[in-house]
């Protein structure tokens, strides 16, 4: 690419006078409906979007407020500390799987094989970790983490080239991982272990319910938000600067104290005392672990072109590679990244259980998966979604999963309320889409 | 075909900024272009016409490195070129508005104009410069109609989505722009602002190719004339030669019953500068 790759040319002068009257630019954004000039600008605007369809996030949060209204109705100990961080911790493994899986959605390609694939990096971590081989943690988390994403990349590598349908691709690869799993699981457990390898390394043990400080919670959360403003203050100066519209100052603020509020309470109910005989406090390590990977994520498909181009190719893939870009290495770089969030994903499953067997349900896992991003908001067909859809999606789930087990329910009921839940999500999502297209 | 002051002429405007010599193309048993010949010159609009099948988005296809030849030549200002892939013809400086117009509609205005030529500072996407090129771009082709830059694609007119492509096509440093059928499916006003928009880019030195089957548009903007029937080349020079019914006959049967005058070859010598 030459110059002309950054420097687009001034535009033609307007000279003709066959052309209609001339706008400039602030005047155009001045009528923006996202980029509102007053605070009530920006509300008025947001319920037009929601009447046009662009609900965002709103429904998921909705309906995750109205199931824990339910629970907490059944059952007064739903709410309390223990229970929230046991239920963060539960979630935390939908949460990775689901952003795992949302790379793929976003292409409108799905990864079926991310349930065995994280139990198979989480094997290897765990096994490396352990006698015989006793491998250090980071090394151990690295080799787990490098093979998922290799098979993420090989499975990108068969449907960008041969051009198999990734559902096939991925299905061949749920199975491969199944006996992947069995094989390693008798390789570093050797027959005598019953098929389950412990973790006995205890930073791995730790990495799920090994707990902050009070103070080191605290201090975290202040850094986390100070960044956070300081980074919204900075692009809303930079905008103005450019002679862009920008959003209220009062809009930013009140995002800023929303942000600061819910993190003030999640850390304030971590530091609450949930231990029934000895104190038990803070922020569970998984905790910032599932945040870091999700600013990070956030900030991968938001920032850069990658980003760009993955929605790009999820929108409309034609129109990806017509503009340049290399679409099959995207596809496999999206199949990668899968695969290594979902090896994360495995290694925090494993550290919650304190082991990990031949018996993961990978397939289940994988169906949770695709619900969680689902029922945050991310389309099936690709080009919509955000890494916090799965956040919320995978709360949802594991509000659910606890809730009915905290109320007594059975199995059965837990599943059938997480199937109802995952039909309400997508019919949200199709009448939106309807009316969006009115 | 080769004349000595082509050669030694030093005025721009005869040398062609893209000139095809005998380009094939055939998908499987279906041959869709024979030895096409075409000129297009800086600062000329050149319009493809021709009927359904004829090859004319096979021919612009080639151009722009979607399909690229089977075999012919192509030179660029008179050196010999290859267009294999749209990333060679971007290159070059040819920018390209499909029919279809290849808009993302799950991304924005400006996200849709610099698809693959993100401006990036620090490894980073910035916002910003983009959003400001592409309103200021936007405002001078006096795109009035869109309520922010920043609105989904899919939320666009027709006109608009329209708009849109050909302002991402003349935001780059584009030497040569193609468009397939730019004023199709377009209103009344903006198709004059579409039209106004060719003479606009001929005016500062950018060789336009356009296909169209509106004939009216046709003789309103363009400075030559190429017509296509069933893959080959029936006719192709300076639109003053020809009148409607002529450019009609050939399209359908590839020949013209003319009196006589300025009958024309099947490659004309370079014209001057425009003869509107």
């Amino acid at each position: 690419m030459t110059s002309s790759s950054t420097t687009p040319r001034p535009a033609p002068d307007d000279e003709g006078s066959e052309t209609l009257a001339v706008s400039s630019p602030s005047s155009l954004a001045a009528q923006s409906d996202t980029l509102a000039e007053s605070f009530g600008d920006y509300v008025s605007a947001q319920i037009k979007r929601i009447k046009n369809g662009e609900s965002g996030i709103l429904p998921v949060l909705i309906g995750l407020i109205v199931i824990i209204v339910v629970f907490q109705a059944k059952n007064s100990e739903f709410l309390s500390a223990g229970n929230i961080v046991n239920l963060l911790v539960q979630g935390a493994t939908f949460v990775l799987l689901g952003m795992a899986e949302a790379f793929v959605l976003l292409l409108g390609e799905i990864d079926l094989s991310i349930g065995f694939v994280a139990a198979c990096g989480a094997a290897i971590t765990v096994g490396l970790s352990a006698p015989p081989h006793n491998v250090s943690w980071p090394i151990a988390v690295i080799a787990g983490l490098a093979a998922a994403a290799a098979f993420g990349t090989l499975q990108g590598l068969l449907i960008t080239q041969l051009r198999l349908p990734s559902f096939v691709v991925t299905l061949a690869g749920l199975l491969f991982g199944q006996g992947a799993l069995l094989f390693l699981i008798d390789k570093f457990g050797g027959t005598s272990a019953g098929g389950t390898i412990a973790i006995t390394n205890d930073v791995l043990n730790k990495l799920v319910y090994g707990n902050l400080g009070v103070t080191t919670g605290w201090v975290l959360l202040a850094i986390a938000l100070i960044l956070t403003a300081a980074l919204m203050v900075f692009r809303n100066v930079r905008r103005r600067g450019s002679g862009l519209a920008a959003p209220p100052l009062a809009l930013t603020i009140a995002k800023i104290v929303v942000l600061a509020v819910a993190g003030i309470v999640l850390v304030a109910v971590c530091n609450h005392n949930r231990g029934l005989t000895v104190p038990l406090k803070g922020v569970p390590w998984v905790v910032p672990i599932v945040l870091v990977i999700l600013a990070g994520w956030t900030f991968l498909l938001s920032r850069t072109s990658f980003g760009r181009y993955i929605y790009a190719i999820g929108g409309n893939s034609e129109a990806a590679r017509r503009a340049g870009i290399h679409v099959n290495l995207i596809r496999v770089l999206a199949f990668t990244l899968t695969g290594l969030t979902a090896g994360a994903g495995g290694i925090i499953y494993a550290s919650r259980l304190g082991s990990i067997s031949a018996n993961v349900d990978g397939g289940q896992l994988v169906l949770y998966a695709v619900a969680a991003a689902v029922i945050g908001g991310t389309s099936l067909f690709g080009g919509r979604g955000k890494m916090l859809h799965a956040l919320l999606g995978g709360l949802v789930i594991a509000t659910i999963y606890n809730g009915t087990i905290l109320i007594g329910l059975s199995a059965a009921t837990q599943f059938m309320v997480t199937a109802l839940v995952l039909l309400g999500a997508v019919t949200v999502d199709a009448i939106a889409r309807r009316g969006r297209s009115a | 075909m080769l004349r000595g002051w082509d050669l030694l002429s030093d005025e721009s405007g005869d040398v062609p900024l893209l000139r095809l010599r005998g380009v094939t193309k055939s998908f499987g048993p279906v041959q869709a272009l024979s030895g096409v010949n075409l000129d297009l010159y800086q600062g000329q609009v050149t319009a493809l016409v021709g009927d359904n099948g004829a090859g004319k988005s096979t021919l612009i296809k080639a151009i722009s490195g979607i399909h690229p030849t089977d075999s012919g030549e192509l030179t660029w200002n008179g050196d010999p070129i290859s267009i294999r892939s749209p990333g060679d013809a971007a290159h070059l400086g040819i920018a390209t508005v499909y029919q279809d117009l290849a808009l993302c509609d799950n991304l924005d205005i400006v996200q849709n104009m610099f698809l693959g030529r993100e401006i990036v500072r620090y490894g980073l996407l910035d916002e910003p410069s983009m959003e400001k090129t592409a309103g200021k771009t936007l405002a001078d082709l006096s795109v009035t109609t869109v309520k922010s830059i920043r609105q989904l694609v899919e939320s666009l007119s027709g006109g608009q989505r329209q708009a849109v492509a050909v302002a991402r096509a003349v935001m780059w440093d584009a030497k040569l722009v193609v468009l397939d059928e730019p004023t199709a499916a377009l209103g009344v006003s903006q198709t004059a602002m579409v039209l106004g928009l060719i003479k606009r880019l001929s005016s500062q030195g950018i060789a336009v190719l356009f296909i169209s089957h509106n004939l009216n548009d046709v003789f309103e903007v363009a400075d030559r004339i190429a017509v296509l029937r069933l893959g080959k080349l029936a006719e192709e020079g300076p639109l003053s030669k020809y009148d409607t019914q002529t450019v009609v006959q050939l399209i359908t049967t590839g020949t013209a019953a003319r009196s006589g005058e300025n009958q024309t070859t099947p490659v004309t010598p370079a014209p001057g500068k425009a003869d509107r």
